[in-house]
């Protein structure tokens, strides 16, 4: 069945209100923190209040003694027993040669490399008794300087001996001499210098692990917020604990928000496990949110150079792009792949641009580990391509939609230099739609409006590209992921007809439990309720590498759909015996079985009662039940693409700074579900919106001690800092997936910063203000109006 | 110390050091875990829940000083046969929660805010729910639900 077939069947395209809503509306969701083991005991950790010292020693006697503790484990008690935490992706350096790898300990070893390093694990009867022990662990640091900024960890206080001059590698993609030889024949190059601040995720559950032993099955049972249940068990038997694998059950039940954070093997998850099995208890943890902001991976923290040649038109010829990116204290499970893989491979964007070279250094610095954070690398692309074109299009007097309506590509499929070939797309055709639905001709009249307020108005566009579906196994392994990239349905017919999909995707929020049975339904011809979804838990789904990169529907709805067709092939099979017909001249439809020409059928209920029953049945040529698996491992990419427009008013005396219209459309291919589509949208759109204007990760810069450890100084974004979003979408669907679909969860974070930056330079540019870095909080806005005066 | 509460209609009796939380005998007394913790710093609003009519922030609060109130958790919400409220339909039928962990909170806060401001415009409404963080929705659906569970309790 192709795409187009499949977009016409029920139930696609329709907005079914989500089957998993009532139990999280009243209070019956079950999440890790909600479930209690039998007896369990709990687990507090001693972290680092420094950023960057020698561990001298720890003193945990007076500690062990106090009421309630159970046991106390330090780095040196899991030496030789495990191994570090691994990175999952190697990236090497232009001569051939590895990343640097320094060791990540579960539990610091020697030495803390960021405010929050896990020193000391304290496991009690009760969270206060494990507290106020671990307040009476003393540990004896020496102090070294700190390194936090990306530009000073060359010189600063090394972290790793294994990274001199806190460098862990140099990546390049592209040409330079042919990139350069195209630059000396331009008529104009821009420049641009920017930052890509750094973020906390801030799921709104923060994470909690409860680790598992029985000493009488021998097998662990790990309950985690996490995102990708059977990458976090693989990792963890097989690269750490050298556990086996099938005596492990790692189970991700409810989970309140992931966004990339809750992709990672983190130390807790670890330490937990193997000491479950130490102490034989339960033992739970739950993160508080001030320990969330020190220890969940960040995201971002990019400082470029970027530079655009053009010819005399504003058609782009050549960019160049330096990037020092931040990995924090130590190498997370993805991180590598962020800034390099993720990163320069968008920076064609929807643009035929023939030449582009691009360079990457990568640093540790003391400061938590980043990793993939909603867009992961994509809106680090958007955010410096999108802010460099708008600036192009100001340089040669060009609006920032006729230089785009000049370089957009406009011929599918495209072969970016920088390694991915876009499928299918239509560029143009979201930007006119956005700025129809935007209404931008009537953009002066609203500026003007403004102006007698006293405000000042300004326009920012953002035409987008992402690379998400994630990935096609071979392309992933041959640029240096450890892992493959597949997805993995098991499509369970029950014999009185309703169906249990077992799925490697997991959702978070993003309603698998309603899109995919929307799918299987559409297929079957069966109703969405008879349809029920099961993710998370790897003691009942196959495999699955999880959710993260808008992988889902494209992915893992793939693999429903292959699984589909094995369904749908062996039922056929069995309605022909029914039916006595041959094979191939049984068709399916609408829920039924029918014979070409004549008026015979059997309905699905009647062939899988039967597969269960199989006394009128070939067994000599077919086993009884329908049951079918498959493994999907995607052919390419796909490239959701759009345009945003967005208008703020900027109030010259304050620096405040509104968002008052935003205009997104975005090119998703087939939506299933229109209204989780743009429930997604609308999310993406807040975080992006959200770093642009006020969120904002900070160290100090001196002493490393993190500034914005909880949300009384870390701006989060809140209802009443968004006017309603006006969201449209083209369809062209990806040609490559049996759905036609390309994934929409981080288009909306990845599009949405350089549209409100631009409309921000736009709006004081009359000012003299050239300049800025997000996040346009009122006292950066107004500090960049006072600088240009000056 | 004990404390006397009358939770979702029920009266109960807990055994609590004096400085427990409200959130935590909910959670932990009660095994009432509809009511969540996103915070430790009383901003994200996970954790609201209806004291004598009133909204308030249940990890904010000793349960000592709450002693002889009627408390009501997103648990006491729907009808005792498990007919949604008029805001959880609502909250369904505009998609206003994704996730769901904020959504306990967001459904209480959204209630008070119906009851108190039943007329509250949507500048209104976005200004009330300054209290109640959600990272997953973009707070445009969620706006939508309130307005309208506003409107259908209003005719109820």
């Amino acid at each position: 069945m192709g795409a187009s077939d499949f977009s016409k069947l029920p139930h696609i395209g329709e907005s079914l209100r989500r089957k998993e809503d009532y139990r999280f509306l009243t209070g019956a969701g079950n999440y890790t923190d909600d479930i209690t083991m039998e007896a369990q005991s709990y687990a507090v950790f001693v972290r680092s209040p420094h950023a960057h010292a020698i561990i001298k020693s720890i003193d945990i006697s007076a500690a062990e003694k106090m009421p309630g503790v159970v046991k106390i484990f330090i780095g040196k008690d899991l030496e030789g027993k495990m191994g570090g935490l691994p990175c999952g992706w190697l990236i090497n350096n232009p001569d051939g040669s590895p990343m640097k790898e320094p060791p990540h300990p579960v539990l610091a070893l020697g030495k803390a490399r960021h405010v929050g390093d896990q020193v000391a694990m304290v496991i009690a009867d009760s969270v206060e008794q494990a507290k106020n022990a671990a307040e009476a662990v003393e540990v004896d640091y020496e102090v070294l300087p700190a390194v936090v900024d990306v530009r000073d960890a060359a010189t600063g206080a090394q972290l790793h001996d294994a990274a001199p001059n806190n460098h862990c590698f140099k990546w390049i993609l592209g040409d330079k001499s042919q990139v350069d030889a195209a630059f000396a024949t331009a008529a104009h190059v821009t420049k641009l210098d920017l930052i890509n601040n750094r973020l906390v995720p801030n799921a709104m559950e923060p994470r909690v692990a409860i680790g598992n032993y029985s000493r009488a099955t021998e097998e662990y049972v790990l309950y985690v917020s996490n995102q990708n249940p059977h990458v976090e068990r693989l990792l963890m038997t097989a690269f750490v604990l050298g556990l086996p694998e099938h005596k492990v059950r790692v189970i991700a039940p409810d989970v309140g928000g992931g966004f990339g954070s809750k992709i990672y093997l983190y130390a807790e998850d670890v330490a937990l496990t193997w000491a479950a099995k130490q102490v034989n208890r339960s033992i739970k943890w739950t993160c508080e949110r001030s320990e969330s902001f020190l220890t969940d991976a960040h995201g971002r923290d990019h400082v470029s150079h970027a530079e655009m040649a053009m010819d005399k038109d504003g058609k782009f010829l050549a960019m160049r792009v330096h990037t020092d990116a931040n990995l924090g204290a130590y190498l997370s499970t993805f991180s590598t792949a962020v800034p390099t893989i993720l990163y320069a491979t968008l920076l064609a964007g929807q643009y035929t641009c023939p030449q582009i070279y691009v360079e990457v250094d990568s640093w540790f610095t003391n400061t938590a580990p980043v990793d993939a954070y909603r867009g992961a690398g994509r809106p680090e692309a958007a955010y410096l391509l999108e802010r460099l074109v708008s600036r192009c299009g100001w340089e040669m007097g060009l609006g920032q939609d006729e230089i785009r309506k000049r370089n957009f590509i406009n011929s599918w499929p495209y072969q970016t230099p920088v390694a991915l070939q876009y499928d299918i797309g239509d560029y143009r055709a979201c930007l006119d739609k956005a700025e129809v639905l935007g209404d931008a001709a009537g953009y002066a009249a609203r500026k003007a409006a403004s102006a007698s307020k006293g405000l000042l108005r300004g326009i920012g566009y953002s035409s987008y590209i992402e690379a998400c579906g994630i990935a096609p196994s071979n392309i992933a392994g041959a640029l240096g992921a450890r892992a493959g990239l597949f997805e993995c349905g098991e499509i369970r017919v029950h014999p009185t007809g309703s169906v249990t999909v077992f799925t490697g995707s997991h959702s978070h929020g993003q309603g698998h439990e309603t899109t995919f049975a929307q799918v299987v339904a559409a297929r079957l011809g069966v109703a969405v309720e008879a349809v029920d979804v099961v993710h998370g838990d790897t003691g009942r789904v196959p495999f699955g590498m999880g959710t993260y990169g808008s992988r889902s529907i494209s992915v893992g709805g793939a693999a429903i759909m292959k699984a589909l067709d094995k369904i749908e092939t062996k039922a056929k099979k069995i309605a022909a015996h029914l039916m006595e017909s041959s094979d191939a001249d049984v068709e399916f439809a609408n829920g039924e079985f029918t014979v070409k020409g004549t008026d015979k059928k059997v309905t699905f209920g009647q062939v899988a009662l039967t597969a269960y029953v199989p006394h009128n049945y070939p067994l000599d040529k077919l086993e009884p039940g329908l049951n079918e698996t498959a493994f999907y491992d995607p052919t390419n990419f796909t490239f959701p693409a759009g345009t945003y427009i967005c208008e703020v008013e900027v109030d010259p005396a304050t620096g405040v700074t509104r968002v008052d219209k935003f205009t997104a459309v975005d090119d998703f291919g087939t939506i299933i579900n229109p209204m989780i589509v743009e429930g997604q949208v609308h999310g993406g759109l807040v975080q992006g919106i959200g770093q642009a204007l006020m969120e904002n990760c900070v160290y100090d810069r001196e002493t490393g001690q993190l500034l914005t450890g909880s949300f009384m100084d870390y701006t989060m974004p809140r209802a009443d800092d968004f006017p309603e979003f006006k969201i449209g979408n083209v369809c062209t669907p990806c040609t490559h997936n049996p759905l036609g679909t390309k994934g929409c969860g981080e288009a909306g974070a990845i599009g949405s910063p350089p549209a409100v930056i631009n409309a921000l330079l736009d709006a004081l540019h009359g000012l003299g203000v050239k300049e800025f870095d997000m996040p346009a909080t009122p006292h950066r806005v107004w500090e960049a109006i006072q600088a240009a005066k000056a | 110390m004990q404390v006397h509460l009358k939770v979702n209609g029920k009266d109960t009796t807990v055994d609590a050091a004096p400085h427990t939380l409200l959130v935590q005998v909910l959670r932990e007394h009660l095994k009432l875990t509809g009511t969540h913790v996103g915070c430790d710093t009383a901003q994200c609003g996970a954790c609201t829940v209806m004291k004598d009519g009133r909204a308030i922030k249940s990890c904010n609060v000793l349960a000592a000083q709450v002693d002889g109130s009627a408390i009501t958790t997103i648990e006491g919400i729907a009808a005792p046969d498990g007919t949604m409220h008029p805001m959880q339909a609502a909250f369904k039928d505009c998609h206003g929660l994704q996730c769901g962990f904020c959504t306990p909170g967001m459904v209480i806060s959204a209630i008070d805010l119906c009851t108190h401001y039943p007329k509250a415009s949507e500048s209104e409404v976005r200004a009330q729910l300054e209290g109640n963080l959600c990272r997953c929705t973009g707070y445009q659906n969620i706006v939508k639900a309130l307005q309208q569970g506003a409107a259908a309790m209003a005719s109820a």
